[in-house]
């Protein structure tokens, strides 16, 4: 990465006041912890703040943490094109997860939203229009979790798919199935 | 369901609006694969597209959490089935920035000749098919032809037309086969005339013009904000090739020029693609050249497959290496990146996080062809009529096995 200028994490650091940390562990670019409540006040500050002009959203991926805890994670990547920065973000989210959206802040966030609800079921509060993606809509599940077979569920299409758990309670079952 | 839905009807002033929902694809020719749309009609005025998409969806993600390092290359050529050792070199580049290696310089200087080939082969279809979309199509069959070369080469360089899969982690499986570079430059000869002559073909023709120019500008702001990368966003105004901006391998020892356009509009974004493959062109020749003889593999048979293939024959240790590596792989260590690659689409980026063991945790494929293809949504652009979608389809170039994953 060409890295004109250290990079002034403290910067972001100070003006959020201890409510954004940086990670530990992480070496290949700045790396910053929120929580969900903050996301949206700290992307908006990334974007607008003349000292990064975070402007381009590269991507958001989803992570499955399971069975550790906080089981999820959004990751973000954010890349400045005119002072050539890339900075990720990090937001870990409790079971069952949401997230605020941050499609009124970078436009693309909306089908990387998407996906992550599709692929692991994290639902964007006031998303414009949060529907599966790749999946059909009738799907049951959610296929990126660590707990979702490889092979998917047995049903009468897929004769090789694992059997469904049977007592435990589906996790698809959650107040996040309430919302298809 | 049939294919048209009649949903609105209204008696105005005007006299008989009627709206009605209408399928375009999946099986329709300018849809290049089986992208979806529902298009939202009022005669032949579009109101709302709304892309559907995940016909190909293959779970890629999901496979390479249950695969080794290596397994995963294959996967990665089935992404954007046009330019595979792009798709290869970004996946090897994180994996190798991950263990903290880098591969030698003359594997350096093949993969970035090989993507560069890939680059136009990925640029050639575009080409043919923005004007095949909007009814030229002799340009497509010419460009198809002129492809066939670099096909050529590529089974040449690795045995396979298509699906290459030539990268290793630390480096490329073997070294150029004799009397290849030679072919190499004797392409890049014949091609560079051509480049011209599709230019003279359909560059200035009036009915192609007419169908491209001026429609679906996107601005440089919003083509930003939508993420656009790669030609895509080049056309737009926005000076940023991750090739110039933040060389990875040996891109920092070419010379070669960023093609910006102004305009933002059908016609630019083909243009932009049509001037890169004169750069692409230039790069490859600069690849030749600078080449000198040397390793094409890291050696450390812990994590690379012995090149010397008597030496498999002979010795016991690099036996026992190969058997290891091939049945269980190789650790990675704990940790997680993000690289980011220009690939022919855009930035192709590949997030993976290692949790220590022969499989990753978790690969994120930050593939430019879907938030590419996003734009298409975007209502701020002129596309009016359906004719204008087409050309825009066409020029936003999505690969939908891309797109899909």
């Amino acid at each position: 990465m060409s890295m004109p200028d250290p990079f002034p994490l403290e910067n972001i650091i100070d003006n959020f006041n201890g409510r954004v940390s940086v990670a530990a562990n992480v070496t290949d670019m700045p790396c910053v912890v929120v929580s969900p409540k903050d996301l949206v006040a700290l992307c908006l500050f990334l974007r607008d703040d003349q000292a990064f002009k975070f402007n381009f959203m590269a991507d958001i991926c989803g992570v499955d943490f399971y069975p550790n805890l906080p089981r999820y994670q959004l990751v973000y990547h954010l890349y400045s094109i005119s002072l050539g920065w890339r900075l990720r973000i990090k937001c870990p989210l409790e079971d069952p997860p949401t997230a605020p959206t941050i499609t009124h802040i970078w436009t693309t966030a909306n089908w990387h939203e998407r996906e992550a609800y599709d692929m692991f079921g994290i639902v964007f509060e006031d998303h414009p229009d949060l529907r599966r993606i790749y999946m059909w809509q009738e799907f049951e599940g959610w296929p990126m979790r660590r707990d979702f077979p490889l092979r998917g569920y047995k049903d009468k299409y897929n004769p090789f798919g694992a059997e469904r758990p049977g007592a435990a309670p589906s996790i698809t079952k959650g107040p996040i199935g309430d919302i298809l | 369901m049939t294919d048209v839905n009649i949903i609105h009807e209204s008696n105005n002033e005007d006299g008989l609006s009627r709206e009605v929902l209408m399928n375009l694809g999946p099986q329709h020719p300018s849809t290049h694969g089986v992208l979806r749309l529902l298009l939202q009609m009022d005669g032949e005025i579009v109101k709302r597209i709304e892309p559907h998409i995940g016909l190909l969806h293959r779970g890629t993600e999901k496979l390479c959490e249950n695969f080794t390092y290596t397994q995963i290359f294959p996967l990665t050529d089935r992404l954007d089935y046009l330019c595979q050792p792009s798709n290869n070199l970004g996946y090897a580049l994180a994996v190798e920035a991950l263990l903290d290696i880098k591969a030698p310089e003359r594997a350096q200087y093949i993969r970035v000749l090989m993507a560069e080939l890939s680059r136009i082969s990925g640029h050639l279809l575009i080409t043919g098919a923005l004007p095949m979309d909007v009814g030229a199509i002799t340009t497509l069959l010419y460009t198809m032809r002129d492809r066939e070369m670099i096909m050529d080469l590529m089974e040449m360089i690795s045995g396979a037309r298509m699906h290459t899969s030539f990268c290793r982690v630390g480096g490329v499986r073997e070294d150029l086969p004799e009397g290849c570079t030679e072919r190499i430059i004797e392409f890049c000869d014949i091609f560079e005339q051509r480049i011209t002559d599709y230019e003279d073909l359909v560059g200035n023709n009036r009915v192609f013009l007419a169908r491209v120019e001026n429609v679906g500008n996107i601005t440089g702001e919003d083509a930003i904000a939508l993420g656009l990368s790669g030609p895509c966003l080049r056309a737009s105004g926005v000076d940023w090739d991750i090739r110039r901006d933040a060389p990875y391998e040996i891109y920092d020892k070419l010379d070669f020029n960023v093609i910006v356009r102004n305009d933002g509009d059908c016609y630019d974004r083909w243009k932009c693609r049509v001037d890169e493959m004169y750069e692409s062109l230039k790069m490859i020749r600069q690849c030749v050249d600078q080449m000198q003889p040397g390793p094409v593999l890291i050696a450390d048979p812990k994590i690379a497959f012995p090149v010397n293939k008597d030496l498999l024959a002979h010795s016991m240790e690099t036996q026992i290496h190969h058997f290891k590596l091939a049945a269980e792989g190789f650790k990675v260590p704990k940790g997680e990146v993000y690289t980011a690659i220009e690939a022919p689409k855009g930035e192709l980026g590949f997030y993976i996080i290692s949790d220590g063991t022969e499989k990753p945790f978790r690969v994120k494929i930050r593939a430019p062809s879907f938030v590419n293809l996003q734009a298409l949504t975007d209502r701020t652009t002129n596309m009016k009529y359906l004719a204008d979608v087409i050309a825009m389809i066409g020029s936003l170039d999505p690969v939908m096995k891309e797109v899909d994953k």
